[in-house]
């Protein structure tokens, strides 16, 4: 690799920290010592196939250090041949990577659209009061607070995520949290305080597939997984074989959960047939449609069942090799399921010999890093490659050049999670549960202003009405004024859709999604159109830029709304709208991924269906 | 080799081998083009090697660098082949059908254990029998190499050892499996096959013991030609010196700035009774010389052929006049031979052409019309239907024999440079190519480049810091033969002991002065590549010299 790499030092803590991923150099020529005496160095393709711990390093030097150093990027980029540029280019690519000197600690306010309904205005007022603008480190302060986007705690918002670098990294989320709390943040005296929200497992729990453990297990420990039923869908995906499970799951019509509802047993048999080898399982983890924390809620309290989970996938597909890319902003997620996977390969349940059936399979964690772009599939493969997050053109699909161009499954957490029950019950029975077309439960992430916010599960085919219900209904007895359904990259609907039937098929026929599950309740008391604003401000943020329609698009839509929230619009308010509907389709027909083909949905639907902008009365 | 002077392989072999060899090449910066075959071959999973004493831009591209100390590449190749023979990865089968000397190579071999190969060439004795296994394992395997392997006093024991390598793994004569010298212009290799040479006919017929060759030529030429090889341009310089050589006819070179101990060049040329230079520059040789005849640019402003390094001969093509008096070679030559009473015939180019095609059979089949129709042809192209040969040797296969002649083992010992390090020249200084530069700069001096930093010493951090002496800081650089002053350059791609110059900017730094014009006896190229200098700080010495002024005014 030709690098030009200029010959700043790193410092002792930068080299530690990479080395703390890569181990120590093997020689002075990468890196090393120059003290040896340099006559044989190694590289070449050995070097170049760890391009995949870029991510990682990228991480250690920012954990560690608490920003990118120009001289700790080299030092990385000596020792992956990566092109300094284009390291830079993946670092800057991430919002939790600082590439100038911050302070090494410092909490990520959330101000997105469910923190906006739980008084995450009044909070940024009051640390702006008390402590000073966002970014700005006091001057008795080794810290600073940031502005977020969705940090996927809206149960329990408005929430905080701390940030600290040091020799033993202390990441942790605060919830509910006030202005005291991230004073003692910024103070380095808080700790991570969190709970885990699932309302029906307090209430019993009767008839929940998916949430049957939350609360009940010990999230820590295999044994108490084992004996709450785990490890039983592997046994039987072991005894049915490969075909067999891929028969289950395509008999149960389970449709994939990240919001393409893709049929997963065919997806399965795909990369199962595929003759190119080797094929990889990635459990798609980046959860970060504002408004969406099940996948959070799952991780937390019930981590073994995705492994176990994972798992039936690697057998069915004939992979051995798991990814589990999680969202950087899920500490707690990410440090169960980091000591569930040790448990697990310290009882030979992931291993060379899993079970002892003679099944090779192993997890590898991958933790985000602030970009909602990646759960994206194919971004997501660009991240755990090491390149910038940008999603692929498809074809070709990841069932035939996925992850590092081999035959590649990604599955949702929630979709993941069902093959355990499927092979409980049998593909069949599962396929009774739910409506026609939409098989099965799902989760609802409900959130803003409702009774008990929390995660619901409830078959499909349960209606609107009935799941604010279940979540004891809108807040104070207040009146209900819209719910957005599915997301930022969904819509709204108002109190007169309350009847609609949450399924696939029928969300499809009205207008609307499911999206990632969200419910996102807002009352009357709410304004809608600084709730728009988040949004847009959000999709322009998170635009990766590689395609012209939605790197223009999602700004131009943000500066349209802007004006009219102003009330100074161009032309009429009827020809801005116009032109939001003009961007909207543009966005929609020519955009690469699904980030710009949604991006302006929920805006179209809160135009469009709520007319937010025309006068009130009219 | 093997009676053939050209490399074995195809580009496109390249391009679809397993692993490559790159010894004594840069290729990174010196064949940037070939280097992107490599490229290829690197992303179609081909693994690759590289020896070179600097960790240069290809070497950084390899997965194995071997980072030899210069000259020592006999004692490599010699230790890779013991390796090769101990491990029973000698193809047994290829050596009986196609070789001789196979029995004596392994006993020459022997003595170059793996201890020994590490204390001769710095090498770690892992990297070498690694480095080993792996070109014998490999189902195809190149080796392909530059000036590194040849500017040394023991060039031609250095291509031996390589093709030792080959014979011994019988990685040459089938698809995917060569030697390959890269050349350095784009018709080095034409003009060798041309007969540019001083033992050969044009398609590389000898002229002292191929009497029917020579017959054809006296015939077609109407003229008798003596058997026997003239003088390489080292034997040249030699006869210069006794006085032997008094005239002297330079087309497209320039000796004065590119030879080695170029004082004693500038002598040499200076002391002639006539000089003549043919060249598209006024370059430093054509301004000692009594006449000069400006050429026409080979590659735009003259009709003709080259020939790469893959034997294949392309045409080229006239796109512009050239300026003001210069003429086409050709032309001159011609002109030439009438003022000397000769009336040759030439309708043009293709002419001359048709005339080699009829007399040298490696090129019989190659018409103007083909070569423009095929994209070029690789010779031997024995006739007008035959396609040229990919690859060379493949006899070397045949059933149950190998046809012709057996290819020998040629044993060869490992002979340290010349210019011997010592307390007063501790440090090694080896020359070479940078990638916006080339030779002397004629030809790439007129060109700005980005790139472009002009001529520095090269030293390790390590020396730098023990010399006391600071990145751009001027130095004197000495050798046993002169001194220059240059400014350093830190890199870090060298190791300590090791500097590195080139010769790209005589004007600026004379670097021959410091090189040593000791030549390899067969090939006549001199050791550019091994020098022992030393380095000293320029005020230190200025100081000194005041010291001993003051000296001097104190005994007065």
């Amino acid at each position: 690799m030709d690098l030009r790499l200029t010959n700043q030092e790193p410092t002792e803590a930068e080299r530690a920290a990479v080395d703390s991923v890569l181990g120590p150099p093997d020689s002075a020529w990468v890196g090393g010592d120059r003290g040896d005496d340099g006559h044989a160095a190694h590289g070449g393709h050995a070097a170049r196939a760890q391009r995949h711990l870029l991510l990682p390093v990228l991480h250690a030097l920012q954990g560690r250090v608490g920003w990118i150093s120009q001289a700790g990027l080299g030092y990385a980029c000596r020792r992956l041949t990566v092109p300094p540029a284009e390291a830079y280019g993946v670092a800057s690519f991430y919002a939790l990577f600082a590439l100038e000197p911050r302070a090494p600690v410092v909490a990520h306010v959330c101000t997105d659209i469910a923190c906006m309904c739980s008084g995450s205005g009044e909070l940024v007022a009051a640390l702006e009061r008390t402590i000073g603008p966002s970014g700005e480190r006091p001057s008795n302060g080794s810290a600073i607070w940031l502005e977020s986007p969705c940090l996927g705690l809206c149960e329990q918002a408005p929430a905080v995520l701390v940030t600290r670098a040091g020799e033993t990294p202390g990441d942790h989320s605060i919830s509910n949290a006030t202005a005291a709390d991230v004073s003692a943040a910024l103070a380095g005296t808080s700790q991570q305080r969190t709970g885990t929200v699932a309302p029906q497992t307090e209430d019993g729990g009767d008839g929940l597939r998916l949430l049957h453990r939350v609360g009940t297990v010990d999230p820590g420990s295999l044994d108490s997984y084992r004996s709450a039923g785990g490890y039983e869908a592997l046994r039987t995906a072991f005894d049915i074989g490969p075909a067999g499970v891929i028969r289950e799951v395509t008999d149960s019509k389970l449709l994939g959960r990240g919001g393409a509802a893709f049929p997963t047993g065919r997806k399965w048999d795909a990369v199962g047939r595929n003759p190119s080898m080797p094929h990889y399982i990635v459990c798609n983890a980046d959860e970060s449609e504002p408004g969406t924390f099940k996948d959070r809620v799952v991780i937390e309290s019930d981590p073994f069942a995705l492994i176990e989970a994972l798992t039936v996938a690697g057998f069915a597909t004939a992979a051995e090799h798991g990814y589990i890319y999680l969202r950087g902003e899920y500490p707690l997620a990410w440090s169960r399921l980091e000591h569930a996977i040790e448990q697990c390969r310290s009882r030979g349940l992931l291993g060379d010999d899993v079970m002892g059936r003679g099944f090779r399979f192993d997890i590898e964690l991958r933790k985000g890093a602030g970009a909602y772009i990646c759960g994206e599939e194919t971004a997501l493969f660009n991240s755990i490659e090491g390149y910038r997050g940008e999603p692929r053109s498809k074809p070709p699909f990841p069932v035939d050049k996925g992850l590092f161009a081999k035959p590649t499954v990604v599955n949702n957490v929630e979709s993941l999670l069902n093959v355990l029950g499927i092979l409980h019950d049998g593909g069949a029975a599962f396929s009774r549960i739910g409506t026609e077309q939409s098989t099965g439960t799902r989760l609802f992430c409900l959130a803003g202003c409702v009774q008990r916010p929390g995660l619901y599960e409830a078959p499909f085919g349960v209606t609107l009405r009935e799941v604010l219900d279940m979540a004891g209904g809108v807040r104070d007895g207040n009146d209900l004024k819209a719910v957005l359904l599915g997301g930022a990259a969904g819509g709204f609907v108002g109190p007169d859709m309350l009847d609609l039937e949450l399924s696939f098929e029928a969300t499809r026929a009205a207008g609307a999604t499911l999206g990632s599950g969200v419910v996102l309740v807002f009352d009357q008391t709410v304004d809608l159109v600084p709730i728009l604003l988040r949004i847009a401000a959000f999709f322009r943020d998170e635009s990766c830029g590689q395609c012209v329609p939605c790197r223009v698009g999602t700004v131009r839509q943000q500066e349209a709304l802007l004006r009219l929230a102003a009330d100074r619009p161009r032309g009429s308010v009827a020809d801005e709208t116009a032109l939001l509907a003009e961007i909207a389709q543009a966005m929609r027909d020519a955009s690469i991924c699904g980030l710009g083909q949604t991006a302006a949905n929920a805006i179209d639907s809160a135009i469009n269906s709520l007319r937010v902008f025309e006068p009130q009365g009219a | 080799m093997f009676g053939a002077g050209g490399g074995t392989s195809s580009y496109r072999e390249v391009e679809e081998t397993d692993l490559i060899f790159l010894w004594g090449s840069n290729a990174r910066e010196t064949h940037p083009i070939f280097f992107h075959r490599v490229l290829k071959a690197v992303n179609n999973g081909a693994r690759l090697f590289v020896v070179d004493p600097r960790r240069t831009g290809s070497a950084q591209w390899a997965d194995t660098w071997l980072g030899l100390d210069v000259g020592s590449d006999v004692a490599l190749s010699n230790a890779m082949a013991r390796v090769i023979i101990h491990a029973g990865l000698h193809n047994r089968e290829f050596i009986d059908r196609a070789t001789t000397g196979f029995e004596e190579y392994a006993a020459s071999v022997e003595p170059y254990t793996l201890e020994r190969a590490e204390l001769d060439t710095g090498i770690p004795a892992d990297a070498i029998r690694e480095s080993a296994l792996a070109y014998a394992r490999a189902d195809r395997a190149m080796i392909c190499w530059t000036l590194g392997i040849t500017e040394h006093h023991n060039a031609v024991d250095n291509v031996f050892a390589l093709i030792n390598l080959a014979l011994l793994t019988g990685h040459v004569g089938r698809y995917g499996s060569g030697l390959n010298p890269l050349r350095g212009q784009n018709n080095v290799q034409g003009g060798g096959d041309m007969g540019a040479i001083p033992n050969k006919l044009p398609g590389f017929q000898d002229v002292a013991s191929n009497h029917e060759a020579r017959a054809r030529y006296e015939a077609a030429w109407n003229t008798t030609i003596q058997p026997k090889y003239g003088w390489h341009l080292t034997q040249m310089f030699e006869a210069m010196e006794r006085g032997e050589l008094r005239s002297l006819y330079v087309v497209g070179e320039n000796p004065a700035q590119s030879e080695a101990d170029a004082a004693h060049t500038l002598h040499l040329l200076e002391s002639l009774d006539h000089l003549v230079v043919q060249d598209i520059f006024l370059t430093r040789t054509a301004e000692l010389a009594d006449v000069v005849l400006p050429a026409s640019v080979s590659w735009c402003e003259a009709e003709g052929t080259v020939t790469n390094s893959e034997r294949r001969v392309q045409r080229v093509r006239k796109a512009l006049d050239p300026p003001g008096q210069a003429r086409d070679d050709i032309e001159i030559v011609v002109e030439i031979a009438r003022r000397m009473g000769h009336e040759w015939s030439y309708g043009g180019p293709e002419d001359v052409w048709t005339e080699l095609r009829s007399l040298s059979p490696m090129h019989r089949g190659m018409t103007y019309p083909r070569l423009a129709e095929l994209g070029g042809i690789q010779w031997p192209c024995w006739d007008e239907q035959h396609p040229g040969e990919q690859f060379l040797h493949a006899r070397l296969w045949d059933e149950p024999k190998a046809s012709g002649d057996p290819a020998p083992f040629n044993i060869v010992n490992n002979v340290a440079p010349v210019d011997e390090l010592s307390d007063e020249f501790p440090i090694r200084l080896t020359t070479g190519r940078r990638l916006d530069s080339y030779n002397t700069g004629v030809q790439s001096g007129g060109y700005s480049s980005p790139l472009r930093r002009g001529e520095s010493l090269d030293l390790s951090p390590e020396d730098a810091a023990r010399l006391a002496v600071a990145d751009g800081e001027r130095v004197r650089v000495s050798s046993r033969r002169g001194s220059v002053e240059a400014p350093v350059r830190i890199d870090s791609s060298l190791r300590p002991g090791l500097a590195f110059m080139t010769l790209h900017f005589p004007d600026e730094v004379e670097t021959n002065i410091l090189t040593i014009d000791a030549t390899d006896p067969k090939s006549g190229t001199a050791e550019f590549k091994a020098s022992a200098i030393r380095v000293d700080k320029l005020d230190a010495a200025a100081a000194e010299q005041q010291t001993a002024a003051g000296a001097n005014v104190a005994a007065r």
